[in-house]
């Protein structure tokens, strides 16, 4: 963390520092996946690579049979969909100063995200194994298709995958394709939606604005001890 | 031996008897709901079962009862409240829940809290990491009958809570990390009465060895039950004192480079080779005595100097993405956090939490098992409600 570059993780980021181990890992992910992995980041002590859909399961193999990535430690996805409701309310109530003085989330396009290896379309599939034989972990991405969300199941190369896909289908709606059998897992059968989808509004929020940030509402009991102590002197 | 005659009708006749039951009784097969309200379910896990006389054939763990969305609320609170919420994600160790987010909040701030914090955090996620598993060690022994151990550990977590009540104000939801620091310095005299604790710990991990351990109900119940492969448990992402049992050494405290304090301490990591409930329980006591070790040397090297590192007043997190993971009494606990850049909190909060990888194993562990067993292996897994469902 010490060692974290100081800039503000902007286009030109300083180059991160050499780490050759990882940058073999991604050299030998290279070899096997070609034109399939777009892109790496090798920072922090850490690896993220992005690589093509189609690639997703081969990419799981590779990492696994012949790294040796054995332990699976989960799978998620993103949704990069600018939340500007959500961005605004912040922005009017926080830092309006920042917000004038340039470099708003807000006005970058529909997409507020892809800034570390980041993807080129809303929906992103994510997943971390890790090696424990060499302590080496490695995050995996790849960008999905707005329209119909689909990449392969890892059920094949981890077992484990099978409950993480399972809520991530669950949460965001993407399909895993030769997945035994995507069902509920964490909400009701009947329920309907995706909820960690960023058009996916929460209810308490929209019922009543987040009060933590500008708290407009008395509190209770306070008008009636200001009233109390007025009425004393008088 | 002989068999006389009588005996031989006897045996014929039984076996006759049998095969009538068998035959006007329907045994194929029965599916039995363990849960949501089952004792050794710690909350609302439900298992469906399906029996084949005693035997399970069929498994299918049902979640959720308890699903919170922390992950959705978490993107609508800045990161300082979030704490709040992760608090609750495992209630028995409640701070070591915070302190990998807020490593990560950190690495997006691009702050560091100064190095007493950095130690106050190690010592308090190890005691916490003692009023958890204690609680384990003890109702270990009530899932197979023995009651008195829950007792000890009762009485023996207390003291553990006491003094991180005392620290943090909170006995289950402390709530005490902030981005760059901490909320509060240690009280007077706190660290004393922790290193008498502490010899309290120790005590109440030798009772435990001397009540269960030696047990040959214990021993029966727990050993070459519920063994789990490596590569098998690595494969569906077991982590912490399960896989150790395993035979895999791996100890992220110990693995990975961390800001934390444990670099710092002369301890050691202990696996188990047989992989078994037996394993897994040995696994966690000796690490139980090993987090009071680590716990006596944090009190002693405890440096001075600030709990809180100079924050910017008004800040705009920067554009970036952190991964912060720890080892946590169940296993691994890590968080993905997204930073948009804006002055909202995180665009996306991952909370990997350990439980819920450590019970998916439970659908290819149970096959195969008697149904007494069941209870003895989804307890020596070791999960909270609340990890799994988040």
């Amino acid at each position: 963390m010490s060692d974290a570059p100081t800039d503000d993780q902007t286009e030109d980021a300083a180059p991160p520092p050499p780490d050759p181990e990882r940058e073999e890992l991604v050299a030998a992910l290279r070899r096997d996946l070609g034109d399939w992995l777009i892109e790496h980041v090798n920072a922090n002590g850490d690896l993220w690579v992005r690589v093509d859909r189609k690639a997703w399961l081969k990419a799981g193999e590779v990492l696994r049979e012949k790294h040796g990535f054995d332990y699976f430690c989960f799978l998620s996805g993103i949704d990069w969909l600018n939340n500007a409701e959500l961005v605004q309310r912040y922005e009017q109530v926080w830092d309006p100063d920042a917000e004038a003085a340039g470099d708003g989330a807000a006005d970058e396009g529909p997409y507020v995200g892809g800034r570390v290896a980041g993807g080129d379309t809303r929906f992103q599939v994510f997943a971390r194994v890790y090696n424990v034989q060499r302590k080496l972990g490695i995050t995996l991405k790849a960008d999905l298709d707005d329209a119909n969300p689909s990449v392969d199941s890892w059920v094949t190369v981890y077992r484990g995958a099978d409950w993480h896909e399972r809520e991530a289908w669950e949460m965001y709606g993407f399909e895993f394709a030769g997945h035994p059998g995507l069902r509920h897992i964490y909400l009701p059968v009947e329920f309907e939606g995706f909820p960690l989808r960023k058009d996916f509004a929460l209810l308490a929020r929209v019922v009543k604005p987040w009060p933590g940030l500008v708290d407009k509402e008395p509190v209770p009991g306070e008008d009636e001890e200001e009233g109390a102590e007025e009425a004393a002197p008088a | 031996m002989t068999v006389t005659e009588p005996q031989q009708l006897a045996y014929i006749a039984g076996q006759a008897a049998e095969a009538r039951l068998r035959f006007e009784l329907e045994t194929e097969g029965m599916t039995l709901n363990i849960g949501p309200q089952h004792p050794a379910t710690h909350g609302t896990l439900r298992i469906i079962v399906r029996l084949d006389g005693e035997q399970v054939v069929w498994a299918d763990p049902s979640c959720g009862y308890m699903h919170r969305g922390y992950e959705k609320l978490a993107e609508v609170r800045k990161y300082q409240q979030v704490t709040t919420l992760v608090n609750r994600i495992d209630w028995l160790s409640s701070f070591c829940n915070e302190v990998p987010f807020i490593l990560a909040a950190e690495q997006l701030y691009e702050v560091e809290a100064p190095p007493r914090a950095q130690w106050i955090r190690t010592l308090l996620f190890e005691m916490g990491r003692i009023a958890n598993i204690t609680l384990f060690l003890g109702e270990m022994g009530v899932q197979l009958g023995a009651i008195t151990p829950v007792f000890y550990a009762f009485r023996d977590r207390e003291h553990v809570l006491n003094l991180i009540e005392a620290a943090t104000g909170g006995r289950f939801h402390p709530n005490y990390d902030r981005v760059g620091g901490l909320k509060d310095d240690l009280p007077k005299g706190w660290v004393e009465e922790t290193k008498a604790v502490m010899d309290k710990v120790r005590e109440f991990c030798d009772q435990m060895e001397d009540l269960l351990l030696g047990n040959e109900i214990f021993e029966r119940r727990m050993r070459g039950i519920g063994v789990i492969p490596a590569r098998v448990g690595l494969g569906y992402g077991l982590s912490g004192a399960n896989i150790r049992a395993s035979g895999v050494d791996w100890d992220i405290r110990r693995d990975e480079p961390s800001v934390l304090a444990w670099k710092d301490c002369d301890w050691k990591v202990w696996t188990h080779t047989d992989g078994d409930s037996f394993a897994r329980y040995w696994v966690r006591l000796q690490e139980t005595r090993e987090a009071a070790k680590l716990v006596d040397q944090l009190c002693d090297g405890l440096p001075s100097g600030p709990i809180m590192a100079k924050m910017p007043a008004r800040l705009r997190v920067p554009k970036g993405e952190a991964w912060v993971h720890t080892e946590n009494p169940l296993g691994e606990m890590g968080y993905y956090v997204v930073s948009d850049g804006g002055p909202s909190g995180p665009f996306r909060c991952k909370i990997r939490s350990a439980s819920f990888n450590n019970i998916s194993i439970l659908p290819w562990i149970l096959r195969g098992v008697y149904v007494p067993d069941v209870i003895t292996i989804l307890s020596s897994l070791y999960f909270i409600l609340g990890d799994i469902d988040r």
